[in-house]
């Protein structure tokens, strides 16, 4: 459950709206349920009051919604949870907005609920999701639900692996910062990089092959805001509309990991949006802890400015012959 | 009305298939159903409905055309269609049965298409009574009944039995070949099965979805409105909605040099991407806003104009599920209609 209050960010936003000229808020609206929110753009105190939710279900990262907002905008206050304030940086550094042209509020977050997983407990029918202290008590239309479903038996893969409590970045905090946190992200890298290269060849065909091409990842990473993307552009040669083969699905993904490589900063955004459960924080969770093995530990987002080391040179680096003998490994 | 046991089903798929392909939705290990070929051992998934849509059957996400050959100042044009076998769609859903209608006022009117045609002749639909809907299920909007939908059979799980009705000749063909594995039986079983279904259909937060302010002639009204900024002001412009929808059915055409012939192939396409309906003179829709308003107002105004009012989403819920942003036709219709 979420500490922070709904009233509470509809204050500072209805304060902010009222100060600024031409300003919007970016956060998160209500939908036909009590769990498919839309990050939205309120630009009135009334769709605030009337529509503007806080709950275990604002899973969505709004950071990148920054670069078209404050094109239109003078200001815009953005709700950024620990997670999204990397992303807000890593945006910043990359010189994709203007600082001064947002405010930014820190909220603590208690980490965010996989509706996926909610459904697959609650069953189907779900009519009202209410947060208790315990965990969310589900209703459904059939009368079988489970009493209370706890809050870590349906958190989202990358908050039950959360690496920061800490805001990176904000204006205003609401609450008391967190901090860094120690997690086990990479347990599952681990276990990819112990298979043969066979099975692990196997494991990312059966999850690739499910790939519709339907570029959610790409939309919703914070890292890829080129404004063409090579893959939309018919001049490219390798512009595709639909997966061609199995083959080039794994060339589209593998090619997007290596080009955020360096500049993810594992808001996990891919993984959420994807419709056909691909788990393709993976591929970026390989790079960042390559990236830490070879060039000491570094996270993306972490401070506005950094140089990436695969953007950096400095005498130690490792050379390319280390890292090829590696591979075969 | 026949019925049969689901075990009986299963040895009658066993007969079947070695005539023509059994297609199924089968459950994964997260419990996730997807249509997959019979083959022994295979459960049907009791899951609402599949991930995927069932218009992959008639027209999949890719599709080659022909190939080209040139040799010197010749070319060779290939035809590269083959006999298709017969096969079976066996569990769809009231919503999806309904999406094969609108496909083929599609397809199937002057000039007819042919791939799909080839595919639409050779398949036979079994659909099946939901059981369970969920609440992003909306096809009572659209006049689909799920308690009994359409098809060539129509099929009723009730516990371990599967109750049968033929609606075509095409379905009776069907029952004429696992004849020996059913048998004959009354209605009171199905009918109770029905009259329950119809219950939770009332109970669907969105079955009272109002869709009476849309249709054809309604261009004007809708095409200039400033919500469509609104509504669209978060849309990552993927291709989600489009891809997971049964209804939608846009497609481009596009060409392959292997090196040694070019492929013609076509693939669906998605009004929500930058370069769809690109023409030689650019893009007809800059942005966003233009690509979203696009496929809302195909749903509910430009097809329904085309179509004797039939609009073009049948309520399976399947955007709804899967948008990464959770905005849905149903939020654009509540919002459009003045109903939020």
């Amino acid at each position: 459950m979420q500490q922070i209050t709904r009233d509470l960010l509809i204050e500072k936003a209805s304060a902010f709206l009222e100060k600024e000229n031409n300003s919007c808020v970016i956060g998160w609206r209500k939908g036909e349920f009590d769990y498919d929110i839309t990050p939205y753009v309120f630009d009135n105190k009334e769709d605030l009051e009337k529509y503007f939710v806080w709950n275990d279900f604002c899973g969505a990262n709004v950071s990148k919604y920054l670069i078209n907002k404050t094109q239109k905008y003078d200001k815009t206050l953005v709700f950024l949870k620990p997670c999204d304030t990397y992303s807000f940086n890593q945006l910043l550094t990359e010189h994709r907005f203007s600082r001064d042209k947002v405010y930014a509020i820190g909220i603590p977050c208690e980490g965010m609920a996989n509706v996926n997983k909610v459904k697959a407990i609650a069953g189907e029918g779900i009519e009202k999701i209410e947060f208790l202290p315990e965990g969310l008590k589900v209703t459904n239309l059939y009368g079988d639900e489970p009493a209370v479903i706890a809050y870590t038996d349906v958190l989202a893969e990358r908050c039950l692996n959360c690496k920061s409590k800490a805001h990176v970045a904000y204006d205003e905090l609401i609450g008391e910062d967190g901090s860094v946190i120690s997690s086990n992200r990479f347990d599952e890298v681990e276990r990819l990089e112990k298979m043969t290269p066979d099975e692990r060849f196997a494991f990312w065909q059966k999850e690739l092959s499910k790939c519709i091409r339907c570029n959610a990842c790409r939309d919703v990473c914070p890292a890829c805001s080129c404004e063409k993307c090579v893959f939309d552009n018919p001049a490219s040669g390798v512009e595709n509309k639909a997966p061609a083969s199995s083959m080039e699905e794994k060339m589209f993904h593998i090619i997007r990991a290596f080009h955020v490589a360096g500049r993810c900063t594992d808001c996990g955004e891919c993984s959420r949006v994807c419709p056909q459960g691909i788990p393709l924080h993976l591929l970026n969770r390989k790079f960042i802890k390559d990236i830490n093995e070879f060039y000491g530990e570094y996270q993306a987002g972490a401070v506005e400015g950094s140089r990436a080391p695969l953007v950096d040179y400095t005498e130690g680096d490792i050379e390319p012959y280390e890292i090829f003998d590696r591979g075969d490994k | 009305m026949r019925k049969c046991s689901i075990e009986k089903l299963y040895s009658a798929f066993s007969e079947l298939s070695s005539t023509m392909q059994i297609y199924l939705p089968v459950s994964n290990e997260e419990g996730k159903a997807n249509y997959e070929k019979w083959t022994e051992g295979k459960l049907w998934s009791e899951a609402l409905n599949t991930e995927r849509s069932a218009k992959d059957f008639f027209f999949p996400q890719t599709e080659d055309l022909m190939k080209f050959k040139t040799e010197g100042k010749n070319i060779e044009i290939i035809d590269i269609r083959s006999e298709k076998e017969d096969f079976v769609i066996f569990g769809a859903r009231a919503c999806d049965v309904r999406s094969f209608d609108i496909l083929d006022r599609v397809f199937l009117t002057d000039p007819v298409d042919s791939f799909y045609k080839a595919r639409r002749d050779k398949g036979v639909i079994v659909s099946t009574a939901c059981s369970r809907p969920a609440e992003t299920c909306f096809c009572k909007a659209f006049g689909i009944d799920a308690s009994e939908p359409c098809g060539d059979v129509t099929t009723w799980r009730v516990n371990d039995e599967v109750y049968f009705k033929s609606n075509t000749e095409k379905g009776d063909a069907f029952m004429k070949k696992i004849e020996k594995f059913t048998e004959e039986c009354d209605e009171e079983k199905v009918d109770e099965q029905k009259a329950k279904i119809k219950k939770i259909i009332d109970k669907l937060p969105l079955s009272d979805l109002d869709t009476s302010d849309f249709g054809g002639g309604k261009t004007a009204e809708f095409f200039n409105s400033p919500l469509w900024a609104e509504m669209s002001s978060t849309c990552l412009g993927c291709g989600t909605c489009t891809f997971v929808c049964p209804t939608c059915q846009c497609y481009d055409i596009k060409e392959f040099n292997t090196g040694k012939e070019v492929i013609r192939y076509r693939c669906w396409d998605s009004c929500m991407y930058s370069e769809f309906t690109r023409m030689a003179h650019g893009n007809n829709r800059l942005t966003q806003t233009e690509r979203f308003r696009q496929r809302f107002m195909h749903k509910l105004v430009y097809y329904p104009e085309n179509n004797d009012g039939i609009f073009g989403c049948v309520g399976c819920g399947r955007c709804l599920s899967k948008c990464p942003i959770s905005m849905n036709i149903v939020k654009v219709m509540k919002k459009l209609g003045g109903n939020e």
